[in-house]
């Protein structure tokens, strides 16, 4: 502290010390470069002090798994004794080549473009309904979020159960004079993917509406008066101004999705663990099967990092490509002045 | 806008290697055994097994209790725990190097994994007695010769069947030929009845079919054979999977056999048995106790429970007697200390052996209690074992995890229609040949 308290009042103390001659200057002087080297490393070592426990965590259970995946995918090793049996990157050519992994991509290429198209217009339809005076509106939030905080194990073994052949799901229809549309609903390879996509959207439903509802209390009201004054409808009033200004949320939005697309695992391995035939299989299931079933550990760690790379190009993409309009269109932050 | 950047880059950041966490290990290079020596000459054991509850979970207790006081300064730590965690922790333990000294291994491929990595101890010659006892059983768990575990309980697989329907589809006797068996299936479906449950969800319970008609193709040698040349090219592997395609068109499974799972639950394969939605089931020792768990009642069939072995095969070189199995062995750690190799031959004792089969928790190996078996049906099916000419391993447990899963994988694809005889030859033989 007692550092603290003459680096804030540096110059006066110095302008105060007379110097080596016994002269007082007639002008304070500039603080000198070792002072200000000194400050700057303290500053440095405040910094290190706060941020050291997050970076002990982050490099323990991030950057040395990273790492550590890396060395093994180059290795053929089955988990037990020492890795011995060096491979180079066959490990990753088998993979690329294995029509299963390749499929897994596409699986999971398809489970994010249908997030798109699927929850973006339903979750701003319902965010939209949702932001306007309307009796129930509380209920109607909780039950549209609540699927989201469920555990995904839990909500999964309650859909795996409504989902079995003569299930809930197809009395349902039944009772309501449809039967003709019942289904193996995860047994056919035909449809599995698309029963996981309707579950998938049925949990994370509830993110978007939120964060888009989130993002509608930042639309100024004020815009809305001046709509309505000009006699602008209401489809009107969120085309032009609603969904353009909700742009930033939507695009985050964007993002987040695309990650856990890219990471779905839980819900599709308690539905399907991948199957009927490989229809569901997603990259990260094809990685654990691979690695913990067939103790392929070595080229599991390959898949790992293939996962790793496409999810990072992808983000990268998209910050280049799509978030980069809102950094764009952000005030530029000013130089910071002392 | 700078935190959504740093957020998102964060959460690709941590998602992405959440996986590659999931999937690392560590070298299994300090291999550590759980065997503690005190000061005082006094050592702790400590034993996982899986029979976490009663009747067996108290015996394991006592049996432990006994062992501590005919054996001073013993001291043995029990873990019981479920089945599929204990698998898990296993796994995690071999590859941490820190495995509990007593522990089950299943034998095969999987054993002979542990005992190229240095993980277990060579019994061959502190427990020869103890082995010879056991005779034949002990093959499945001899890698080169050595024996490294003792079994205490082989069970085989077989058609377990509801004897009511069977009766109400006019079916009297069980069927004993593949053409028996379709003319039961086409019974049933004519009395609305759902034939065969399987689990391929689970695929290993859909990769039993073939590896049972592979075992009725193929001549034994054949078979011994392929498990240490890693061989198929014998044409029976390709007969056994025409065999399967066969059974798979006459459509003798329930409907969606495809995401069915093998025994969680009311709607697994067991459950469908279980709760009589189907006439039977292929599947092992281990079905009557699954079914009493899938039943409010906790009687599974009760009355109605029947066992045939699978059917034989016109034509094939296999066996007709002979059996598809497998065990469970009691192993010590390398590092264990001596007197676990004591404990574990106590375990397949006489006594020991006899309680466990008066309790029923599973077929024991030890001729001295083969008569104590007090299910009728548990004691038919070890009938059956005892007399078959040979028990074969399963055929992923023999093969080990990495040629067994890709067998097994693509075994459930034919059961999809998406894969062919061939298919499973060569996806069985392209695993093995990478090694």
């Amino acid at each position: 502290m007692a550092d603290d308290v003459t680096h804030r009042t540096g110059t006066a103390t110095v302008a105060a010390t007379p110097t080596a001659a016994g002269r007082v200057p007639t002008r304070p002087a500039a603080p000198g470069p070792r002072r200000r080297l000194s400050a700057r490393w303290r500053k440095r070592l405040e910094i290190l002090f706060f941020v050291t426990p997050a970076l002990t965590l982050f490099a323990m259970f991030v950057v040395v798994p990273v790492i550590q995946a890396g060395r093994y995918s180059v290795f053929r090793w089955n988990g037990l004794g020492p890795m011995e049996n060096f491979v180079g990157l066959e490990n990753y050519a088998n993979a690329l080549r294995d029509q299963v992994f390749t499929d897994a991509v596409m699986h999971n290429l398809t489970i994010i473009v249908l997030s798109i198209l699927i929850q973006l217009p339903l979750g701003l339809a319902v965010a939209l309904l949702l932001n306007r005076d309307m009796w129930g509106r509380a209920a109607m939030r909780v039950i549209i979020f609540v699927p989201y905080v469920l555990a995904e194990v839990v909500a999964g073994v309650v859909w795996l159960m409504l989902l079995q052949p003569n299930g809930v799901v197809d009395a349902v229809l039944d009772a309501v004079g449809l039967g003709g549309l019942t289904q193996l609903w995860l047994g056919n390879p035909d449809i599995a993917l698309y029963t996981v996509m309707f579950v998938l959207t049925w949990k994370y439903l509830g993110l978007a509406v939120i964060l888009f509802l989130a993002g509608l209390q930042g639309v100024p009201p004020d815009l809305y008066e001046a709509a309505q004054i000009d006699g602008a409808s209401w489809w009107q009033v969120q085309r032009r101004i609603t969904i353009p200004l909700l742009g930033p949320t939507i695009r985050t939005w964007g993002f987040l999705s695309m990650i856990g697309s890219l990471q779905v695992f839980d819900m599709v391995w308690i539905l399907t663990k991948g199957g009927p035939a490989n229809s569901t299989v997603t990259m990260a299931t094809y990685l654990i099967n691979q690695g913990t079933n067939r103790s392929l550990y070595g080229y599991s760690s390959a898949v790992a990092v293939l996962l790793f790379g496409i999810s990072l190009v992808l983000a990268l993409a998209y910050q280049v490509f799509v978030l980069r309009r809102d950094n764009d269109d952000a005030p530029k932050p000013r130089k910071a002045t002392r | 806008m700078r935190i959504v950047r740093a957020a998102g880059t964060a959460v690709a950041l941590t998602l992405s290697v959440a996986m590659l966490a999931a999937c690392g290990g560590t070298d299994a290079e300090n291999g550590a055994g759980g065997g503690e020596a005190g000061a005082d000459g006094d050592v702790t054991l400590t034993w996982w097994h899986n029979s976490n509850s009663e009747p067996g979970k108290g015996y394991y207790e006592q049996v432990a209790a006994d062992f501590e006081a005919a054996n001073e300064g013993v001291t043995i730590e029990i873990s019981a725990l479920a089945h599929e965690d204990m698998l898990t922790r296993l796994d995690a333990a071999f590859q941490t190097g820190d495995a509990p000294d007593v522990f089950m291994e299943r034998g095969g491929g999987e054993l002979a994994a542990h005992v190229e990595a240095g993980l277990v101890k060579d019994l061959t010659d502190v427990a020869a007695d103890t082995v010879d006892t056991l005779g034949g059983s002990v093959a499945g768990w001899q890698v080169d010769g050595q024996t490294y575990a003792l079994p205490f309980s082989v069970g085989v697989v077989g058609f377990w069947y509801n004897e009511a329907l069977f009766e109400q589809a006019g079916i009297t006797e069980a069927p004993e030929t593949m053409e028996d068996l379709y003319a039961a299936v086409d019974a049933l479906k004519a009395e609305g009845i759902e034939p065969i449950s399987v689990g391929a969800g689970d695929k290993w319970p859909a990769a039993h079919y073939w590896y049972y008609l592979a075992l009725r193709e193929c001549s034994e040698d054949v078979l011994s054979d392929a498990v240490t040349s890693l061989d198929f090219s014998d044409q029976c592997f390709v007969d056994a999977g025409e065999d399967l395609v066969e059974l798979i068109g006459a459509e003798p499974f329930n409907a969606g056999f495809l995401a069915t799972p093998a025994q969680t639950g009311p709607t697994s394969a067991s459950g469908l048995l279980a709760t009589e939605k189907v006439a039977m089931e292929l599947a092992g020792h281990w079905e009557p106790g699954v079914m009493q768990g899938l039943t409010e009642d906790n009687q599974g069939l009760g009355e109605n429970t029947g066992w045939f072995p699978f059917p034989s095969v016109e034509g094939g070189a296999g066996d007709p007697e002979a059996a598809l199995g497998g065990g469970d062995a009691w192993a010590c750690s390398q590092d264990a200390p001596d007197v676990c190799v004591d404990f574990i031959e106590y375990l397949l004792s006489d006594d020991v052996q006899t309680g466990f089969a008066e309790n029923d928790m599973g077929l024991p190996t030890n001729p001295a209690a083969t008569g104590s078996v007090s299910d009728p049906v548990l004691a038919d099916l070890l009938k059956f074992r005892d007399e078959a000419p040979y028990v074969q391993l399963y055929f992923d447990t023999a093969f080990g995890e990495n040629v067994g899963g890709a067998m097994n994988d693509e075994i459930a694809l034919v059961f999809a229609g998406e894969s062919s005889p061939q298919g499973i030859v060569d996806a069985t033989q392209a695993a093995a040949d990478l090694g």
